[in-house]
């Protein structure tokens, strides 16, 4: 059972308020994840749920009882640190084991719990090293078997794969992954980077200065931003934003139009501009394209295309995928 | 240091100060053994070699077994107040208070008092059976005041070396204790760790090195203690507060045997070496990363 609820919560350091008014409904056995630009208050609001921060106002409760007064050590929730935090001077098996120790767990026991944790997570042969012997990614390996050992009702991580290479990050973000789909725990895991978000999240929080923008399934922020926030910040590239008369036409203060929904072509279309970088991929290329009077504007077009820099074009939105936002910057249906 | 010709070229860099370094070491060793040899007396003009007879002499003397007991437990003593004073102090001021900055400085100020003085204050203005802060505390208690320095000589040179030595153990703990990271201390809350285990588990495992430098460095310098025991008891009553350097000092200065106290000298050099190993062995290992 780990299912979390904030009502109403406020969060200041000193005068600076970090997370003006948070409320959030997590179901037990999700995956949430708390996805922002850097400064947002994600650690925050992450370390408010683990109790290593006291709320300034407002409420959390886990499966419905009020824990806001209670410490971390008594919510019954596992943290995976963004520095992995093991302790570097005891071995992979006493790291694993430590939240047993604290518990008073038995020997037969926890030696059972840390050989189970170890085999889940391929560490059984490095059992008897010290941290500092570990790659990253088996240190990170460790600090959740430190987590799951315990079987907590939720499992909290702040940016666990910011420290690791690209390649071993896409490995480590399926292992979790499937990791909650083995456990079927609760999860809320931090990452300023959407594409984790987008590919990790049962659900989603977009967070922007403190302020929940907006809390749905990656597809519905895909589909359906609430607002100009969470449209620029949702999907890769980013989506265009096009003001003025662009904007005019459809009635709106803006519109914006994702770069995989932008036709291109050298003979006719609706916007018209110049070629800039040309980005390949491979399967898929992007260009950066010069509107006179608006900007620079991404379009997605399939690899096998060739532009280069200099080309004349012309470019058509998809008129169905066209967002429309007010003056404000909310979405308007 | 990658190739051949830059190791070869380190090493021509080096010798002239491994040399002098050398020299320096050796004349006033050589110097001190030659003399521990000879039958040499400031009061006698003739100088004959004397064999082992120095040696026999010192290492006979009654002073010696006690003196060689008094360096070991000024040098324990001091080191147990310090250590675990020290450990106390750092994890107070390692506590988000106001005024810390001037707190520290206080803790600190300790250690810029030339031991001599230090020894005097502490003679004169605290210990003293008739005026002394403390005789006045345990009259204001009714008790009969302690004369420190005749009932408890090593104890109270122990108290004053302690207190001159407590603000190096403690900065030197503080400064491992802020370098611990904020999120171990975290884990180890989350992990359900009340604070006496923290303390045991995380800290203290964290503090080993700086403790062990802690302990060879005082060590060092407390072996060869010598001004707080002139200034303050003057190795008495008896020989109850002499150590070591005090005694080698007697034998030099009070009766002009430059002989005998070189063979003094060597072997306090001797036994510094043997604690030296000793300590080695035992805690050395903590400065291996
Ligand atoms: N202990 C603290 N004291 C004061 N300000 C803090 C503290 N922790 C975080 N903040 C501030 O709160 C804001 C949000 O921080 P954080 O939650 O760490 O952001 P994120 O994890 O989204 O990058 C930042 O502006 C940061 O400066
Ligand atoms: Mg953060």
């Amino acid at each position: 059972m780990g299912s979390i609820t904030l009502e109403h919560v406020n969060k200041s350091f000193g005068g600076h308020q970090v997370i003006p008014d948070a409320s959030l409904e997590i179901e037990d056995g999700a995956f949430v994840v708390f996805v922002g630009p850097s400064g947002c208050g994600k650690s925050t609001l992450l370390r408010l749920i683990a109790g290593l921060e006291d709320t300034t106002s407002g409420i959390i409760r886990l499966d419905g009882e009020d824990v806001t007064q209670r410490g971390p050590a008594h919510r019954g929730l596992a943290m995976v640190f963004q520095s992995y935090a093991l302790y570097p001077h005891m071995t992979v098996r006493q790291n694993i084991a430590f939240p047993l120790k604290m518990a008073n767990t038995d020997k037969a026991t926890t030696e059972r719990k840390v050989d189970d944790a170890a085999r889940v997570l391929n560490l059984t042969d490095y059992l008897d090293r010290k941290p500092r012997q570990l790659s990253g990614g088996q240190r990170q390996r460790v600090a959740i078997g430190r987590a799951i050992v315990r079987q907590p009702k939720a499992f909290l991580f702040d940016e666990p794969l910011s420290n690791l290479d690209a390649a071993l990050r896409v490995n480590m973000r399926i292992e979790i992954t499937e990791l909650h789909q083995h456990l079927k725990t609760t999860m809320v895991y931090v990452t300023h980077d959407q594409v984790e978000a987008m590919t990790m999240a049962d659900k989603i929080v977009v967070l922007n200065a403190g302020r929940i923008e907006q809390y749905g399934t990656p597809m519905e922020l895909y589909r359906t931003p609430a607002n100009k926030f969470v449209a620029g910040f949702i999907g890769s590239p980013r989506m265009n934003f096009l003001e003025g008369a662009h904007a005019e036409k459809y009635r709106a203060a803006t519109i914006g139009v994702r770069p995989e929904h932008l036709r291109i072509s050298r003979e006719s279309g609706d916007w018209h501009g110049r070629v800039g970088v040309v980005e390949h991929l491979g399967s898929d290329t992007f260009l950066h394209v010069h509107m006179e009077g608006v900007g620079l504007q991404t379009v997605r077009t399939e690899g096998e295309k060739e532009f280069v820099p200099g080309d004349t074009v012309w470019l058509s939105p998809d008129p169905s995928r066209i967002y429309r936002f007010d003056q404000s910057g909310l979405a308007l249906r | 240091m990658a190739t051949r010709e830059s190791r070869t070229i380190a090493r021509i860099m080096m010798a002239p100060s491994v040399i002098v370094l050398l020299i320096w070491m050796i004349v006033p060793l050589a110097l001190t053994l030659w003399f521990s040899f000879q039958n040499y007396n400031l009061l006698n003009p003739v100088v004959t070699f004397a064999g082992w007879l120095n040696y026999q002499f010192f290492l006979t003397d009654p002073a010696f077994a006690q003196s060689i007991v008094n360096t070991l437990l000024l040098v324990g003593g001091v080191l147990l107040i310090t250590v675990v004073g020290g450990i106390f102090l750092a994890l107070l001021l390692d506590q988000p208070i106001w005024g810390q900055g001037i707190v520290r400085i206080l803790v600190i100020s300790p250690f810029f008092i030339m031991p001599p003085v230090a020894a005097l204050i502490w003679k004169n203005m605290l210990m003293h059976p008739g005026y002394g802060i403390f005789a006045r505390i345990a009259e204001a208690f009714g008790q009969q005041p302690i004369d420190w320095f005749a009932q408890v000589p090593l104890f109270s040179i122990i108290l004053i070396v302690a207190w001159q030595w407590l603000p190096f153990a403690t900065l030197i703990l503080l400064t491992a204790l802020q370098s611990l990271s904020e999120e171990q201390k975290e884990a180890a809350e989350m992990d359900g760790a009340n604070a006496v285990r923290r303390f045991i588990y995380i800290i203290l495992p964290h503090l080993a090195r700086a403790i062990t430098v802690v302990i060879l460095i005082q060590t060092i310098f407390l072996l060869a203690i010598f001004a707080e025991v002139l200034v303050t008891t003057n190795g008495g009553p008896g020989y109850n507060s002499t150590n070591l350097a005090f005694l080698v000092y007697r034998t030099a200065l009070l009766s002009f045997d430059v002989g005998g106290a070189s063979a003094g000298g060597v072997i306090a050099v001797i036994l510094a070496n043997i604690v030296a190993i000793f300590l080695m062995r035992a805690v050395g290992r903590n400065l291996d990363a």
